[in-house]
């Protein structure tokens, strides 16, 4: 297939001039989906010269969110993780450059250190390096069968050493009862397996939902025959070679064949750190995607954005690396393209289908609407009468209605959101939003 | 293996094997066609993959689920008759010369 493009040369900026006087590569680190992201809309948006993606893995580039989620069930080809092909790469002329370690970041020379003695020129850089998966610090932390999700490897990992718990009957440990460790719970059940979840605070996914979405996950997850155990402090990790047991500070201990630990991530912000870039638990950035150097920017889960109202927004989802990667690749080029729209995130756990859309941290009211019982259900979040957030369990419509209304600044009352005859989408008809026959 | 010809937003048309049993979309990213987002990787569930589909090629399709007809109702360009998600279009043998075309914006 012949190259269907012309790119565009780009105009000379005088305020960009270091990214366009040089025939050096853009260079991109991370070749995630924000990674990914920040190379196609660099073509998109006109860039015709050289372009590199580096990878620390061994593979492609490939989707992530799978891996906590069906791929668990179903390890398959990696065909079907596979973010873009082959084919989509060569096409649009992005050069990938696996297994490369950057070791450091000489900003006054503009090129990268590889950990393999390389160098690599760049004439603007774009950081994508994403997160680690936080890490216990505990006695036995370090033994056998301790395990974390964040890669193929990892998720392959966990999911044959479920099935070897299955197997031998010992049951799966979770330690965290967020979105990741409640899918693997989820999927370890599926996998037969038993499984216990330890969360320190009081409740389910707390740090995102409210009680009422909290409380409907605990009957779900119950009801799948998972144990629940809130308020857990875990102390340390018994075994010897593999781990065997949990122990919490109430004296309990935890048999465990496994133990998967879902405690969150940390923005990988190292390389930046080190180069002297602004860093405050993720790469500063504002949301245009711009580093504290003007020919840096960063995307995706490695960010900590500043808003508007000077808060920092860390940010740890597929939305977020593609909006902040298309914002950091117009950056690259001069323009200002900012990522404003609604944050969302979905998560899949047994036949639910949780989308949660903006951020209800702050709220002062939750109303609902649905069934809590089944659960099919939304919770809409409300700051002094304003909508903030709506997360809805099988509820596909008032999800994508209401990630319209928060994109256009537009709330119904709180009774409107709680009465199940009032129409979301009348709103968006009243403010000529509504697509010509949406349901 | 089954042919896809896929209408980029600006009007270009490639033509693209795609494996059967595959979704329209899966063989749109791996192939680098350009007006097609895919956030959610398949799970119907961000309505970034919207197409319109050839009308003489409508009919032949499973028709959409419950799920798909309730993002459609809020896809980010215009809603047509002929919208389908990509993710929701499973490649046969049958479907051998399907049409699509994407819209100028997914998000």
């Amino acid at each position: 297939m012949g190259l269907p493009y012309s790119f565009p040369t780009v105009r000379a900026d005088p305020e960009h001039a270091s990214i366009v006087d040089s025939q050096a590569p853009i260079v991109i680190v991370g070749a995630g989906q924000a990674g990914v992201q920040i190379a196609e809309s660099l073509r998109q948006e006109g860039y015709g010269g050289e372009l590199q993606l580096l990878g620390n893995e061994s593979h492609p580039p490939y989707q992530r969110p799978p891996l906590s989620k069906k791929w668990l069930l179903e390890p398959g080809a990696f065909g079907a993780l596979s973010l873009r092909g082959a084919e989509a790469l060569v096409r649009r002329r992005i050069e990938l450059k696996l297994d490369t370690e950057v070791a450091a970041i000489d900003r006054a020379a503009s090129r990268l250190q590889l950990t393999n003695g390389e160098q690599l020129p760049y004439r603007a850089l774009a950081l994508a390096t994403g997160a680690w998966a936080r890490a216990l610090s505990l006695p036995g932390a370090a033994l056998g069968q301790v395990l974390s999700l964040r890669s193929i490897a990892d998720s392959a990992a966990i999911s044959a050493a479920i099935r070897r718990c299955a197997a031998a009957g010992r049951p799966v440990v979770v330690i965290g009862g967020g979105f990741i460790g409640l899918e693997v719970a989820a999927s370890a059940r599926k996998l037969g397996a038993a499984v216990t979840v330890l969360e320190g605070l009081p409740r389910l996914m707390s740090r995102v939902t409210a009680p009422i979405v909290s409380e409907a996950f605990e009957r779900v997850h119950r009801a799948h025959g998972v144990e629940l155990v809130f308020g857990a402090q875990v102390t340390q990790l018994r075994g010897s070679g593999d781990v065997e047991s949990v122990c919490t500070a109430d004296g309990r201990e935890y048999a465990a064949g496994c133990v998967v630990v879902g405690i969150g991530v940390v923005p990988d912000d190292r390389l930046a750190a080190a180069a002297g870039l602004a860093c405050d638990r993720g790469i500063l950035v504002d949301d245009c995607a711009r580093s504290s150097d003007l020919s840096i920017v960063a995307a995706g889960d490695c960010t900590a954005r500043r808003l508007a109202d000077g808060r920092l927004l860390r940010l740890e989802s597929v939305q977020n690396a593609v909006e902040q990667g298309k914002s950091a690749a117009a950056a690259l080029l001069g323009r200002e393209r900012p990522f404003r729209a609604a944050p969302w995130f979905w998560s899949d756990q047994y036949d639910i289908k949780l989308q949660m859309v903006g951020l209800s941290h702050g709220y002062d009211q939750v109303v609902t609407r649905g069934d809590l019982q089944k659960p099919a259900f939304s919770a809409f979040y409300f700051q002094a009468g304003r909508l903030i957030a709506v997360d809805s369990l099988s509820r596909v419509q008032d999800h994508m209605q209401s990630k319209r209304l928060l994109d256009h600044g537009l709330s119904p009352t709180p009774e409107q959101a709680a009465d199940p005859l009032f129409e979301l989408q009348s709103l968006l008809r009243d403010a000529k939003l509504a697509t010509a026959d949406g349901a | 293996m089954p042919r896809v010809t896929y209408i980029e937003p600006d009007g270009r048309a490639q033509t693209l094997s795609v494996d059967a049993g595959s979704s329209v979309m899966r063989g749109a990213v791996d192939g680098g066609i350009d007006g097609v987002e895919a956030q959610c990787g398949g799970l119907c569930a961000c309505a970034t993959c919207h197409c319109y589909v050839q009308l003489a090629w409508l009919d032949k399709l499973a028709p959409p689920s419950e799920d798909e007809l309730l993002m459609l109702g809020n896809v980010a360009a215009e809603r047509r008759p002929n919208s389908r998600l990509s993710c929701q279009l499973i490649v046969e043998p049958a479907l051998d010369g399907l049409t699509v075309q994407f819209p100028d914006r997914q998000s």
